[in-house]
């Protein structure tokens, strides 16, 4: 029970966050739940956040493993999607016939790219310890230029049906693809971690990586480890992002995305700094961030000034989730206990649990 | 200082203490682990507040609020770890902090720096970057730094630790020196040696009493062992250890040939029996810690030959200890031991869930039986199995490493410092765990800074000093007396 309570706090603020943008939502128009089915797909604002934040989401993932592990970020991921993508684009438009086999071949390709980039990247990080933030800055530099090279300098098109549904939807289901895509690779990452001691471990090195050497852990291997299946995440993430679009852009193919995941993470409740990660509260994020885009959108900012709006946003966000809010808030919370609970002893206990319906709501 | 008193919530970390420094004379700071020589020191230097007592210079009684206050009257400290910038030039470490103007003349800066290192004769260049120093000529510039401030006290806090032999000698040459110009230097070190080499007067706290201050040429270095450590030796209330002999069998468990590590400890021979409870004893900073460290593979090994139960193994890394079924239980245990945020439980099944293998976690049900089970063998106190670690007490957290390891039913044990910084009754608990883990058949290796405690559970001990063992006693000869004789190397 107190694991759920210690769970339940991190996912508290990323779940109010979600529920006031929401109000927000249904003030600006009571028709925001709303579906509509075109031809034989579900469409309507909750469709279209899940279809917008799969990238961010899947990327986010691997962001929360690397951040546990190494305590630090990988700010290459956008660019790494970008060249995985390339790889899976130049395989499939050289492999002949576009069928369901070579988009297999051409995506599995695309993902040994991007253990390639983890491994770099794990490297540097792991075995000769450059910050990561550093240490992914050289991808993010160069990155682009090099999927651009292998784009041959073009903007390659996509121009099949096979890669469309992928991008959209296949007929006869009624979801739309990267929403279902999304669902399974968070299933598949829930089978690894309970397979798997990669939490454990990765929460140990991040935490305390002398104490964990000293109990049979390897921290490098570890590192490298999380490493490459951040890798494996934007190849999947740029699979998705260039069946979307349809064609590859390597300029603007995920831009700034690196910037989102990290954010995901931090609102998700995770410690920047590494050690015990909730990669619920990560998934939680980067679908908070996609409804706010989302939501400003709604309410007719002007997208040049969205930017600053979101920004003003996170601030908040982060001002309230840091420890230093919360000490005064727990300090504060008590005080009213104690105060209301001498004069109006019924109203005192409404009245804090209105206030901590965060933790009511926890512990059912 | 006259009569100082300082406490800590719940400790008395000083109690009428009283120290006097003259004018130009070198006076060593001794004491144990714990025995109130760094809180002294911070009382000193305006790091700390006094509760009681006064403080005086040249007769004249003062108040230092701050350390900026000390340092303004002429107190300088060069501390263990060197407080330097690495990354600035030598001259730029000399007078940071210290103008009070924003801009800087880089040009007397670097003449000045050269003036003072030529007069102190250390042999390093101004515009040098301070990292590409070795360690006692960084020392040295922080003790410059000192002077210049125009010190009157320099007080160097353990400045040797990681020093090899000639650079403590020419840091002894530069404290030779000061002591000439009139400079009163207060020296706190763990080696007896240098003690006296260096050291005009003595002065021993124990467990944060002033026990006494002598004259360094007077006192024999045998008496100084035994004041620091404490004479309890009319202790008869002794726990009477087993005797092991019975079923001792003739080949060891563990055994090491010429072992030394990267950590500086001399090469050694070791060997424990079976169901045998030895020990490592010796002053802090002697070695004992590292020994332990280099069987288990946790300093990088650098040579030597090590046996299982007669076999020959490699031991590389602390994997390749734990599957040959030794434990080793840290002796920082907030740095070493726990991974503080992670739970009770997860603390508890590390090392056996990490022998197990990546690939094959134990289910949550399996993790909460075996975290009941030692919460309950070794009575843990803790809210539930899901608490994290941090927020349980020292005593408890060395409890709940001891079961990580108790957990992987190991053969041999290393347990460095399982009682340190704990209350009397787990003390007493865990020495009585390790009694009767060694009556099943596993062997014990306890390293303690409390010699009664050593006596109490260990039937050998292996005597340390200066990195290398310089003796071993057992039966009859094991007694407080004996272990001092040795360590103050006078034989027997």
């Amino acid at each position: 029970m107190a694991k759920a309570k210690a769970h339940g706090f991190q996912l508290f603020l990323p779940l109010s966050v979600l529920a006031i943008l929401i109000l927000i939502n249904l003030i600006k128009g009571a028709d925001y739940f709303s579906l509509s089915i075109i031809n034989g797909a579900l469409y309507g604002n909750i469709p279209n956040i899940l279809f917008g934040a799969s990238e961010l989401v899947i990327l986010s993932i691997g962001m929360t493993l690397v951040t546990s592990s190494s305590g630090g970020q990988d700010i290459s991921v956008g660019v790494a999607a970008a060249i995985t993508s390339s790889v899976f684009v130049k395989v499939l438009l050289s492999a002949g016939g576009i069928t369901w086999m070579t988009i297999l071949a051409a995506f599995l390709a695309s993902c040994l790219i991007g253990l390639v980039i983890g491994a770099f990247n794990g490297a540097l990080v792991a075995i000769f310890n450059v910050q990561p933030m550093v240490a992914t800055l050289i991808l993010f530099t160069a990155g682009r230029s090099v999927a651009f090279l292998i784009d041959g300098r073009l903007s390659p098109i996509l121009a099949n049906d096979l890669t469309g549904q992928l991008g959209s939807v296949i007929p006869g289901v009624p979801i739309q693809t990267p929403i279902i895509l999304t669902v399974i690779f968070i299933a598949l990452f829930a089978v690894l971690l309970k397979t798997t001691n990669l939490k454990l471990y990765s929460e140990s090195v991040g935490t305390n990586q002398k104490a964990a050497r000293l109990n049979g852990i390897d921290p490098i291997r570890i590192k490298f480890l999380t490493y490459m299946i951040l890798g494996v995440c934007t190849a999947v993430a740029g699979f998705i992002a260039v069946t979307k679009a349809g064609r590859h852009d390597s300029v603007n193919l995920l831009k700034f995305v690196e910037m989102d995941a990290i954010l995901a993470v931090a609102i998700g409740g995770n410690a920047l700094g590494g050690g015990k990660f909730s990669i619920t509260g990560s998934i939680i994020g980067a679908y908070t961030i996609e409804v706010l885009n989302r939501t400003l959108l709604r309410l007719e900012v002007d997208t040049e000034t969205i930017k600053a709006f979101k920004a003003v946003f996170i601030i908040i966000l982060m001002v309230i989730a840091s420890p230093v809010v919360r000490a005064y808030a727990s300090k504060g919370m008590k005080w009213l206990r104690a105060r209301l609970g001498v004069a109006v002893p019924i109203q005192a206990s409404a009245g804090a649990g209105a206030e901590s319906g965060i933790s009511a709501k926890k512990e059912e | 200082m006259r009569g100082i008193c300082k406490s800590f919530p719940g400790v008395k970390a000083l109690s009428d203490v009283s120290f006097t420094l003259r004018k130009g004379e070198v006076h060593a700071l001794m004491g144990e682990n714990g025995a109130g020589k760094s809180t002294l020191i911070k009382v000193m230097t305006g790091v700390y507040e006094k509760d009681a007592g006064q403080i005086a210079v040249d007769g004249k009684p003062i108040h230092f609020r701050s350390p900026q206050d000390a340092q303004e009257f002429g107190v300088g400290t060069v501390y263990q770890e060197i407080t330097l910038c690495p990354n600035l030039s030598v001259a730029e470490n000399m007078f940071i902090g210290r103008g009070r103007y924003a801009f800087v003349n880089w040009k007397s800066m670097k003449d000045k720096a050269a003036r003072l290192l030529a007069s102190l004769g250390i042999p390093a260049r101004p515009t040098q970057q301070l990292s590409s120093c070795s360690l006692a000529i960084q020392q040295m510039i922080a003790i410059a730094r000192a002077i210049d401030m125009d010190c009157k006290i320099l007080i160097l806090d353990e400045p040797t630790s990681s020093l090899d032999e000639d650079e403590v000698q020419k840091l002894f040459s530069l404290m030779r020196q000061l002591k000439e110009q009139g400079v009163g230097i207060v020296f706190v070190t763990h080696f007896l040696d240098q003690v006296y080499e260096i050291s005009d007067r003595i002065t021993v706290l124990r467990n944060g009493e002033y026990i006494g201050e002598y004259d360094a040429s007077t006192l024999p270095q045998f008496e100084l062992v035994s004041k620091m450590m404490g004479k309890a030796l009319d202790d008869v209330s002794q726990i009477k250890k087993h005797e092991i002999a019975a079923r001792d069998s003739r080949v060891p468990v563990f055994e090491a040939t010429g072992l030394s590590s990267a950590a500086g400890v001399k090469p050694f021979d070791f060997a424990i029996r079976k169901g045998e409870v030895n020990g490592f004893t010796g002053l802090l900073g002697s070695g004992r810690s590292e020994s332990a460290r280099a069987i288990y593979a946790a300093d990088k090994v650098t040579g030597g030959e090590v046996k299982m139960n007669g076999k020959k193994v490699r031991i590389g890394e602390p994997m390749h200890a734990m599957k040959l079924g030794i434990g080793y239980l840290p002796e920082d245990r907030k740095g070493d031991g726990i991974i503080a945020d992670l739970s009770v439980r997860d603390n508890i099944i590390l090392a056996l869930q990490v022998l197990k293998g990546f690939f094959k976690p134990f289910s949550r049900k399996q993790a909460e039986t075996f975290a009941d089970e030692y919460i309950k063998a070794l009575n843990i106190k803790t809210a539930s199995t899901s608490t994290p670690i941090k927020s349980l007490s020292g005593g408890n957290q060395q409890k709940v490493i001891l079961a990580r390891w108790l957990l992987t039913n190991p053969e041999y044990l290393i347990l460095d410092e399982p009682t340190r910084g704990i209350d009397v009754g787990t003390k007493v608990e865990i020495q009585k765990l390790v009694l009767k883990l060694a009556e099943d058949g596993v062997s014990v290796t306890f390293i303690s800074s409390e010699i009664e405690e050593m006596l109490r559970t260990c039937s050998r001990l292996i005597v340390m000093k200066d990195r290398a063992i310089v003796g071993e006693l057992s039966g009859e000869n094991l007694t407080e007396r004996d272990v001092m004789h040795v360590i103050a190397g006078g034989g027997e």
